[in-house]
């Protein structure tokens, strides 16, 4: 499931547990990329909110993460599946605050803020995959080139 | 990844008594599980006795998300109705930053630099070299 490096892998996210693998596992990986200690901890806490509305409100899925490189910038992808019943109003479910079950409604739009690159794809009935990126230093041509 | 294994925090997390004030020390990354279960803890322990005051030390903690910081205010919400405190102490300065990028206010939180400080906040209670209760009258 991992590669030589550590930084490759898709993990299960399917209980309590998992969602602190996950966390331990974007950790290390930002750390060995060579994230600073703030860049490291904002990843791993908007991955720990992902992760964690994968599980709750996705009925579980996996996260893939894979190391990224973009004009000889370094960075870290994170993309967050499931095949739960998707979000209808994606406007309203990244609005802070909003929730549909008995969360603060902070974890989407506090993890977009948390990372430079942000993308959510959702539809009623298929799932729900949100993928987000950081860089090591000032992202390379921010919001451009998926 | 290196050998580094990591140990998740499935278990409980020990609630101390210090003269009126209960500490709690968080340490490493806890399920969630875990934090609902300290999140009754320490309202059952707070509600036995008369404290005035619930320390939380999160010096150890690597990452506060919308999760543990719902339970963090909810512990702050339910023992203020007991006419008792919550202090969070020692919160990382990488923490504190992704917080406020993360949008949680956390209502009812005072902080502190350190357990020492928090206790020293609550006013009254305050740790003597065995732990024991020391009364800080007025004059
Ligand atoms: N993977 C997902 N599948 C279905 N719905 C989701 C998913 N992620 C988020 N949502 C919806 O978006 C809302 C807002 O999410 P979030 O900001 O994390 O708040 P919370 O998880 O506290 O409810 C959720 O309440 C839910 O309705
Ligand atoms: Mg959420």
């Amino acid at each position: 499931m991992q590669t030589a490096g550590g930084l490759s892998a898709c993990l299960p996210i399917t209980s309590d547990l998992d969602l602190v693998w996950v966390r331990q596992h974007v950790r290390q990986a930002a750390a060995q990329l060579g994230f600073g200690l703030v860049a490291q901890t904002k990843l791993v806490t908007a991955a720990s909110e992902l992760a964690r509305n994968t599980l709750v409100h996705g009925g579980g899925g996996q996260m893939e993460c894979a190391p990224v490189n973009r004009g000889g910038v370094r960075g870290l992808r994170l993309t967050f599946s499931d095949e739960g019943p998707g979000i209808a109003d994606l406007d309203q479910a990244l609005r802070d605050g909003y929730t549909s079950a008995e969360g603060l409604g902070m974890g989407l739009g506090g993890a977009r803020r948390l990372v430079h690159e942000f993308d959510i794809d959702s539809s009623p009935g298929r799932g729900t995959t949100v993928t987000v990126a950081s860089w090591v230093s000032a992202p390379p041509r921010p919001r451009e080139e998926r | 990844m290196t050998g580094l294994s990591p140990s998740p925090y499935g278990g409980q997390v020990p609630v101390l008594r210090i003269g009126d004030v209960l500490l709690v020390t968080l340490q490493g990354d806890l399920h969630d599980g875990t934090a609902e279960q300290l999140q009754q803890d320490v309202s059952e322990a707070a509600a036995d006795s008369r404290v005035n005051g619930v320390v939380i030390d999160l010096s150890g903690v690597e990452i506060v998300d919308s999760f543990l910081g719902r339970v963090l205010a909810d512990i702050a919400a339910k023992t203020r109705l007991l006419a008792a405190e919550t202090v969070v102490a020692g919160m990382r300065p990488a923490v504190a930053i992704t917080l406020v990028e993360l949008g949680l206010t956390l209502p009812g939180l005072r902080t502190a630099l350190s357990t020492e400080e928090a206790l020293r906040l609550l006013g009254g209670a305050s740790i003597s070299p065995r732990y024991g209760r020391t009364r800080q009258e007025s004059p």
